[in-house]
């Protein structure tokens, strides 16, 4: 972690400044996470390191998105979704399709799947994806649209706990399965890949992956912040008393449909700003990244770094998936194994994943002092 | 009569197991009724009822023009229902005064909130514990809380399921002192407790429950010389 002291990434504003900046300062935790992460991001424009070490954590900071996405409503709502690579996913494929369309345009090479489909042009429901902001807001429409009617069919027949996790894991299952057509005019079983051109510039070049990589990390730190002033709010008080105990707050007056199904779709958003900002930089998108096990995974970042502790979350992300970059390269058949060792010895050892070592927190939450 | 709550032929079914079996009962405003009656006599499920966590297989409880079998519990707080579980329930994880501003209810202005939270803590003597976290608190100062958090939103009705249970002799006299300042012409008063020398201090009227029926409605005195209530109780 950088010891010099970067820019503290908070809005300043007259009056509110210091209210907004103790209420960041409450967890300590994200606010050095979030000036590391900007440090970070200054020491790539200025270091200028390999383009693999640029890229690799352009892609943690994207899988540190969506950790932090799960954390949301997993630890501060206890809803735990087993799917959330579904909103991962439709950022990631609504980003190919922008990309593809684009280079279409530019090249006038028809992308591989319409080709190999027999296909004389894309299909109509990938019009207006050559501009990027249309894309953008049809990215998060989509998860949020989703989220909001599996959310709302879910939250008001008071679908909760492990019911609920087993069905947002069908419900991935179902979209991969889906994808895996090749008739859905994308991509299919081979996804979308080979993207040559982002914003007109080529695709590869180091500028285009430092500003991905820069794009990425000042993402992590503006949801890192934004999703902890959250927190820290009232909703954020209605979040963990809903977790706790929803009945209670139920017959105080609060109507928790509403409340949870907000933030779902909040934390859907988030998923899929991470697929958005992932997709270019790995280069490719296929149904694989609706596998059931990639959603789950994203539970055992969160639950290794720290559920309900925000920065857990980032910790667990990037730590399990800097292992992952690693070892996958080194010996890649040992990485279930190894991941499934991590589990055992987080649920074993430290229940609240790794920030127990970090002696970060000496007591289990419900332990906990009173000074907050 | 007007701003009571009236519960009319109520039937409760778990199974073939019947919790509540045609059961009537008025509790005015102005009033504090006391339900008392053996363990799994169907006190609980009464308030269940009424706070929409359970639903009746038939009977009505109306509260106004308003039957609360219809409402879901949010409707039912917001109507102006506020209940104590029989099991403290407060927010572990918030501390005493976040906890008073939840139970101020949604519709409080957040202006509004400090001053009644003050107050609150004050009526349940909680002051100084305000921002300790509930998670931590002893067992009375939690059933204490709970009862600010019920009083937060000035309720019309309040049900209150063992408010004295586990308290220290000390401590149950303090929350019968509390439970006699709530009363109110417009507000009508629920009390399950086991404490007989307790809803003695505080109610005007017990009804005895027996097997999700009513065994005995009246006086205290009353009660304790009713030949079917002494069986009851001392026949278990
Ligand atoms: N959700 C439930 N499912 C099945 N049986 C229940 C349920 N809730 C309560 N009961 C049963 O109903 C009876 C009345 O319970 P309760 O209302 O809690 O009694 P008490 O008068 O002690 O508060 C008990 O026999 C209890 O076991
Ligand atoms: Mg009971």
């Amino acid at each position: 972690m950088s010891g010099n002291a970067e820019t503290f990434p908070v809005p300043r504003r007259r009056d509110g400044a210091a209210r907004l900046g103790a209420r960041i300062a409450r967890d300590p935790l994200v606010a050095i996470l979030s000036a590391a992460i900007l440090g970070i991001a200054l020491c790539l424009v200025l270091v200028r390191p390999s383009p693999y070490l640029v890229n690799a954590a352009g892609q943690l900071a994207a899988f540190a998105i969506l950790a932090v996405s799960l954390d949301l409503v997993w630890g501060y709502l206890g809803i735990l979704s087993l799917g959330h690579g579904l909103f991962f996913a439709v950022g990631g494929y609504v980003c190919a399709m922008h990309l593809v369309a684009h280079a279409y345009a530019v090249t006038g090479i028809p992308p591989d799947f319409v080709q190999f489909m027999g296909w004389k042009t894309l299909p109509w429901y990938w019009a207006g994806l050559t501009n990027a902001p249309y894309a953008l807001v049809l990215a998060l429409g989509l998860a949020v649209l989703v989220a909001f009617v599996f959310g709302l069919a879910s939250f008001r027949s008071r679908v909760n706990g492990v019911y609920f996790s087993i069905i947002s894991q069908a419900l991935v299952y179902v979209a991969m399965l889906l994808m895996f057509r090749n008739d859905t005019g994308l991509g299919g079983n081979n996804g979308m890949t080979g993207f040559s051109l982002l914003f007109g510039w080529p695709m590869g070049s180091p500028g285009v992956t430092l500003g991905l990589a820069v794009a990425s990390l000042a993402a992590l730190a503006a949801v890192l912040v934004g999703a902890s002033l959250l927190v820290g709010s009232r909703t954020g008080r209605l979040m963990l008393a809903c977790r706790d105990d929803e009945t209670r707050l139920r017959t105080l007056g609060y109507g928790t449909t509403r409340l949870k199904l907000g933030i779902w779709c909040l934390s859907a958003a988030i998923a899929a700003l991470a697929g958005i900002l992932y997709v270019p930089q790995v280069g490719i998108i296929n149904p694989r990244v609706l596998a059931p096990d990639l959603s789950i995974e994203i539970a055992v970042w969160v639950a290794i770094g720290g559920i309900g502790r925000l920065g857990g979350a980032v910790l667990g992300a990037v730590l399990v998936n800097a292992l992952k970059f690693w070892l996958t390269a080194a010996m890649p058949e040992a990485w279930p194994f190894i991941l499934s060792g991590l589990v055992l010895l987080v649920v074993l050892a430290l229940p609240n994943g790794l920030l127990d070592l970090a002696a970060l927190r000496l007591k289990p939450t419900w332990l906990r002092g009173g000074t907050r | 009569m007007s701003g009571g709550l009236a519960i009319d032929a109520l039937s409760v079914v778990f199974g073939r197991f019947r919790a509540l079996d045609d059961l009537s009962l008025a509790v005015d405003a102005g009033e504090v009724r006391a339900v008392i009656g053996p363990n799994g006599a169907g006190k609980t499920t009464l308030l269940d009822v009424i706070s929409g966590i359970t639903r009746p297989k038939s009977g009505r409880v109306m509260l106004g023009d308003l039957d609360l079998t219809q409402c879901a519990e949010a409707e039912i707080a917001k109507a102006g229902v506020r209940r104590k579980f029989q099991k403290p329930s407060v927010f572990p994880m918030l501390s005493v005064r976040e906890n008073l501003e939840i139970g101020c209810g949604a519709d409080l202005p957040a202006a509004a909130r400090p001053a009644r939270v003050t107050a609150l803590l004050g009526d349940v003597g909680l002051s100084a514990r305000a921002d300790v976290t509930a998670g931590r608190l002893s067992h009375g100062e939690k059933q204490w809380l709970e009862i600010g958090m019920v009083l937060a939103s000035e309720p019309r009705v309040i049900l209150l399921d063992e408010p004295v249970a586990g308290l220290s002799d000390a401590e149950t006299a303090r929350t019968a002192a509390l439970i006699q300042a709530l009363r109110r012409p417009d507000r009508a008063i629920l009390v399950i407790e086991h404490d007989m020398a307790f809803v003695e201090a505080v109610a005007d009227r017990v009804t005895v429950l027996h097997d999700g029926r009513t065994l005995y409605e009246g006086g205290m005195a009353g009660a304790r010389a009713d030949a079917r209530v002494i069986e009851v109780f001392l026949g278990r």
